[in-house]
């Protein structure tokens, strides 16, 4: 509960120092007159044909969508490497080393099918 | 956060200069960084404002103080604004959560014509107790600060530069929290104070297939245990950084300046803090879980303390323990830059890899060698008990 406080607490004086620097450094600045060419976005000095709004790669949704399914499969593996030796050591290592070889195996195949089916195959 | 105004008060204190430390490093580093590209490449660098140039930085900052706010025509404000911002937090918030000193012990004491204490403090923000957890929680919301900043400025080359920093952060997520699962099974727990105080002692002890053996002269450190879950863990971590190798997101080859193409001034200095605290994070986990914490390596902590209260350093216990602290801080704050100077060595040494080269060694490189230093890790527990 403490460190929960400390913890908002920080946040707090994070998000206030980064609003205090963004407020000063863009009321110290000179204000010159709004100039329509300067206001573009950037474009190397031609006017801009496309904006932030136009189409993506599908690409990186696929990363995005492959990236949530292995982490969650990452995270299930932490409560397992918490717990592990004290199951080696009640003796019951092999148990707990089949009860996730299963699991590995899932993921290895997953791995193997993600590979083969060429989502992540930037080149196509 | 404590329980009188003593402790209240150190306890916030402490959270503040945590952030100075980090905010306050970030010219030293870009100073650092700076002075050894300048080596590397045979020339001088920042020599002229202040010695040896170290007041280049503060000389920047006045002046990126007094730029022309900009904004661009077709941005949204929110997103444009709040970027900047949001790159400051994850990276202090998971510096905080790392302790960078051993905790230290008041007892009471009489000061303002009252009794104060006794009191325990870490030298750390906040202890969840769950330590690792936090930290990779926290520092991964990094991404956000990219896309806001992608998205809010409406131009197509910081989109593509959002776009891309995202997808190789979060790639480079499953190795880098794949590559832990190894040395958390080792010191079978979350907490990082019991990780470092399972890596002090001196003699490098290990249980082979029943046989307890020693090696005499290596320090007891995980990365002993686990070498290939370090070298991975350090290898993502350079792209969770958007460092160079790794540093597709800022190609400016191709993308001007990447996410950041229309920032100019303290805004665009808020992106490098951001940048700089994440590889403090990543150098700080790196010494904490691999390179012993905050201890000395063939010094027993016990000694320094011994040292600190019979050397005349201090004669009041309490100013004694608060000495011991701080030494264990300098110990880890000198390890934490021996990474950042790697860091900066391997910028300016490897060229950039293309992005599908990129994704493929994230894929298809670093995420099964993770996976197989984690079944390795598990069997050889299973096999041979590490603990002695």
């Amino acid at each position: 509960m403490s460190a929960l406080l400390a913890f908002l607490i920080f946040v707090g004086i994070l998000a206030g120092f980064g609003a205090f620097l963004i407020i000063l450094s863009s009321s110290l600045g000179p204000r010159p007159k709004p100039n329509p060419a300067k206001n573009m976005p950037y474009e190397s000095g031609v006017a801009g044909t496309e904006t932030a709004e136009s189409r993506v790669s599908v690409k990186f949704y696929l990363t995005a969508i492959l990236f949530i399914i292995f982490d969650i499969e990452i995270i299930f593996m932490y409560p397992w490497a918490l717990s592990f030796m004290d199951f080696v050591k009640s003796g019951q290592g092999m148990y707990i080393l089949g009860a996730m070889g299963i699991f590995i195996f899932l993921f290895v195949v997953g791995l193997i099918w993600e590979v083969k089916s060429k989502a992540l195959d930037w080149n196509r | 956060m404590g329980k009188d105004v003593f402790e209240i008060v150190v306890n916030c204190v402490k959270m503040l200069l945590i952030f100075l430390v980090m905010v306050q490093l970030v010219p030293i580093l870009v100073w650092l960084e700076r002075r050894v590209s300048a080596f590397m490449q045979n020339r001088f660098g920042p020599n002229r404002v202040g010695p040896l140039g170290l007041i280049q930085l503060l000389a920047d900052a006045v002046k990126f103080l007094f730029k022309e706010p900009f904004f661009p025509e077709k941005g949204m404000a929110v997103m444009y604004y709040g970027a900047p911002i949001m790159a400051l937090i994850p990276g202090a918030l998971a510096l905080a959560a790392i302790p960078l000193g051993a905790p230290f012990h008041l007892e009471q004491f009489t000061w303002l014509g009252r009794e104060w204490g006794p009191y325990d403090f870490i030298m750390q923000g906040y202890d969840f107790g769950v330590g690792i957890v936090i930290v990779l929680g926290v520092s991964s919301l990094g991404a956000y600060s990219l896309l806001m900043a992608g998205w809010g400025s409406s131009n197509k080359y910081s989109l593509l530069g959002a776009l891309r920093a995202s997808a190789q952060m979060v790639s480079y997520e499953l190795a880098l929290g794949l590559s832990l699962v190894g040395i958390l099974m080792v010191f079978n727990t979350f907490s990082f104070y019991d990780i470092i105080a399972q890596q002090t002692g001196m003699p490098l002890t290990f249980n082979f297939f029943g046989k307890v053996h020693s090696i005499a002269w290596l320090p007891n450190w995980g990365i002993f245990f686990n070498p290939l879950g370090a070298l991975i863990f350090f290898c993502a971590s350079f792209a969770e950084t958007n460092r160079l190798p790794f540093d597709l997101p800022e190609a400016e080859g191709e993308l001007v300046a990447g996410f950041h193409t229309e920032y100019g001034g303290f805004a665009l200095l808020m992106f490098y803090i951001g940048e700089y605290g994440h590889m403090m994070v990543a150098s700080a986990l790196m010494a904490t879980f691999y390179f012993g914490g905050y201890t000395i390596p063939y010094v027993a902590n016990e000694s320094v303390a011994n040292w600190v209260s019979s050397g005349g350093l201090a004669t009041h216990p309490n100013w004694a323990a608060f000495l011991t602290s701080l030494i264990f801080f300098l110990v880890f704050l000198l390890k934490v830059f021996l990474f950042l100077l790697i860091y900066i060595w391997v910028r300016w040494t490897l060229p950039r890899f293309r992005y599908d080269q990129l994704m493929d060694l994230g894929w298809k490189t670093m995420l099964p060698w993770a996976l197989f230093n984690t079944v390795l890790t598990a069997v050889w527990l299973a096999f041979s008990h590490r603990p002695v």
